[in-house]
């Protein structure tokens, strides 16, 4: 009997590891079948393709610079906006909230990324773009349009899509990802190394700052990183308010294209195999970057984790 | 330099909630005058004609419940694995960190994934094939639920258990994983929340269809593809249809949200 019981422990510890497995398979057929798909692309147009900004379906010409530029863009405007916006509602939560509010207010922002990204994109198109256009474009363009340097990025017609209202709308959509990593690791500090910088003295601002922020460094930029990759791979947001031009353009307010929202429009409607040989190519760049940002992100985090355990 | 910094923050807080409170509302504007009866009863309509969104409902209901229950039991089997048999060898950190990043990665890649993988052998755009992708996009996060979930099953319990004679899979499926479901089943509704307005991997996968098919090897109609279509249209009548289906959507996704957080609450809190 007991080798009975013992046999249909090692099969049922063998099913689940199978099933772990399969994460790893995913992962494997992810980057083989992208690669497999793009592989007429590669050899056609080899690392050229990541530096030319040609985009002609009918010459057959590909290059995938316009689309990277853009997504790099979008994600710096976007972690411009919300690192600081996640900091503060952080410190709001883990500092200066009372109690009875920190669930409702932390559940809110937390709500934010629940949001559905295609309700991001819609509201962006039909509300957020108008009113940018009308209000705040005009303001920018005649405020920093002049000066020199900046200037350029901000000059043209306020059209309301483009970079930077793509730019602004990630922003929104990351600030729960970052500022939900920010709150857990400013929880993570020890009570006593901040009551005892509150005891010689310093001000709420001074052990955010001067205590917590070090301490929690490794996991801040962790954060900042999920964000980052979150941001990178956002694709219906971005698709409907940047213009989708294949076009590079030294203005922010001016349309552009990111390699998500280039998939989402034309991959359906691509012809000829080179043509969908470079969009996949396309997405694989987008993987393999993503890829590289997320990994970062965990491994940050995994070493804010291990000196946590090691110290308590 | 206090003052004005803490006063930032509490900006920063508002900042964030404003957005929230504008989406919504605005969701609620547009979206409520879009709700009519027809829009449960009648099938999406050609540009010009009034109609409704009843494919793209139950289409959207058949390829989340097909990919949750799909995705669901691969899940809670692999996040076994990571917590009760995890603690030796390089497979389950491996597994860990990978999981991870699929957790992240964009949705769109397993829309392309899965186009390469089985699409194009099939040759056609199918219901199968968005069930498929969502699955993919519900595993890591199942993964990572049970995982966590198990991990807070005091050991105590196990060891009672393993005391009484009981052999290990008896102990994970009728001890560990018994106390651990309110937070399972937390992490599968969350992972229904997040399907359901997923678009980017359907475009490559089930594409739209503008009639009645619950045919699992043809294209289905889903809200948010519909969605996607009907407001880059500039058909006004589409557009409407477009914000019912998106006041639809967030409401689900947020009841769904927000119904998991008091399970998961109420139950924690009572153990």
């Amino acid at each position: 009997m007991g080798n009975r019981l013992r046999r249909q422990d090692a099969a049922f510890r063998f099913v689940t590891q199978g099933f772990a497995f399969l994460v790893l398979l995913v992962l494997a057929g992810i980057i083989l079948t992208l690669i497999a798909g793009s592989w007429q692309s590669i050899t056609r147009f080899g690392a050229g393709f990541l530096i030319s900004s040609e985009w002609n379906p009918v010459t057959e010409e590909f290059g995938a610079l316009v689309p990277i530029v853009g997504t790099l863009v979008t994600s710096a405007i976007a972690l411009l906006i919300g690192v600081p916006v996640s900091f503060g509602i952080a410190l709001f939560l883990t500092e200066l909230s009372p109690v009875w509010l920190r669930r409702p207010i932390g559940t809110a922002i937390e709500l934010l990324a629940a949001i559905p990204s295609i309700i991001y994109g819609m509201w962006g198109l039909f509300v957020f773009a108008p009113l940018f256009a009308d209000h705040v474009q005009p303001l920018l363009i005649d405020v920093l349009g002049p000066i020199p340097l900046i200037g350029v990025l901000f000059e043209g017609p306020p059209m309301g899509i483009g970079v930077l209202t793509a730019g602004i709308i990630l922003a929104v959509m990351v600030i729960p990802f970052i500022s939900a990593v920010m709150r857990d690791v400013f929880e993570i500090v020890p009570a006593v190394i901040k009551e005892s910088a509150y005891g010689v003295g310093a001000t709420t601002w001074e052990v955010v700052w001067n205590v917590v922020l070090p301490y929690t460094k490794v996991g801040v930029i962790g954060g900042i990183m999920l964000g980052l990759g979150r941001a990178l791979g956002e694709t219906m947001a971005v698709t409907f308010v940047i213009g989708n031009a294949h076009r590079l353009s030294s203005s922010l307010l001016a349309p552009g294209n990111s390699i998500a929202s280039a998939l989402a429009n034309e991959f359906t409607e691509a012809v000829g195999e080179l043509y969908f040989s470079a969009l996949i190519e396309l997405g694989l760049i987008l993987f393999v970057i993503t890829f590289i940002v997320l990994s970062l992100s965990k491994l940050l985090l995994l070493r804010l984790a291990r000196r946590e355990g090691k110290q308590t | 330099m206090n003052r004005f910094n803490l006063f930032m923050s509490l900006v920063a807080t508002a900042f964030g909630l404003f957005w929230l409170a504008w989406i919504l509302w605005t969701l609620f504007d547009a979206g409520l005058a879009a709700v009519r009866p027809e829009v449960f009863t009648q099938m999406t309509p050609p540009p010009g004609n009034s109609g409704g969104l009843l494919n793209a409902i139950v289409g959207s209901l058949i390829m989340a419940g097909g990919a949750t229950l799909l995705g669901t039991p691969i899940g809670i089997l692999a996040g076994v694995y990571l917590a009760e048999f995890g603690r030796r060898g390089w497979l389950a950190p491996t597994t860990r960190f990978i999981n991870d990043i699929l957790l992240s990665a964009p949705s769109i890649v397993i829309g392309l994934f899965v186009y390469e993988a089985y699409v194009f052998h099939v040759k056609h755009f199918s219901a199968i094939a968005g069930i498929l992708a969502l699955a993919l996009i519900v595993i890591p996060v199942v993964i990572r639920t049970t995982e966590n979930m198990l991990k807070l099953v005091p050991d105590s319990l196990r060891e009672a258990a393993a005391a009484l004679g009981a052999p290990q899979w008896k102990i994970i499926v009728m001890v560990t994983l018994r106390a651990a479901r309110a937070g399972v089943l937390t992490g599968i509704l969350l992972a229904v929340a997040r399907i359901s307005g997923e678009t980017a991997p359907l475009l490559f996968t089930a594409l739209n269809n503008q009639f009645w098919s619950v045919n699992l090897d043809a294209p289905m109609a889903n809200l948010p593809v519909v969605i996607f279509q009907f407001a880059m249209s500039p058909y006004e009548d589409w557009q409407r249809l477009a914000w019912a289906g998106a006041l639809l959507i967030t409401l689900s996704v947020l009841a769904l949200n927000i119904f998991a957080r008091v399970i998961f609450r109420n139950r924690t809190a009572s153990v």
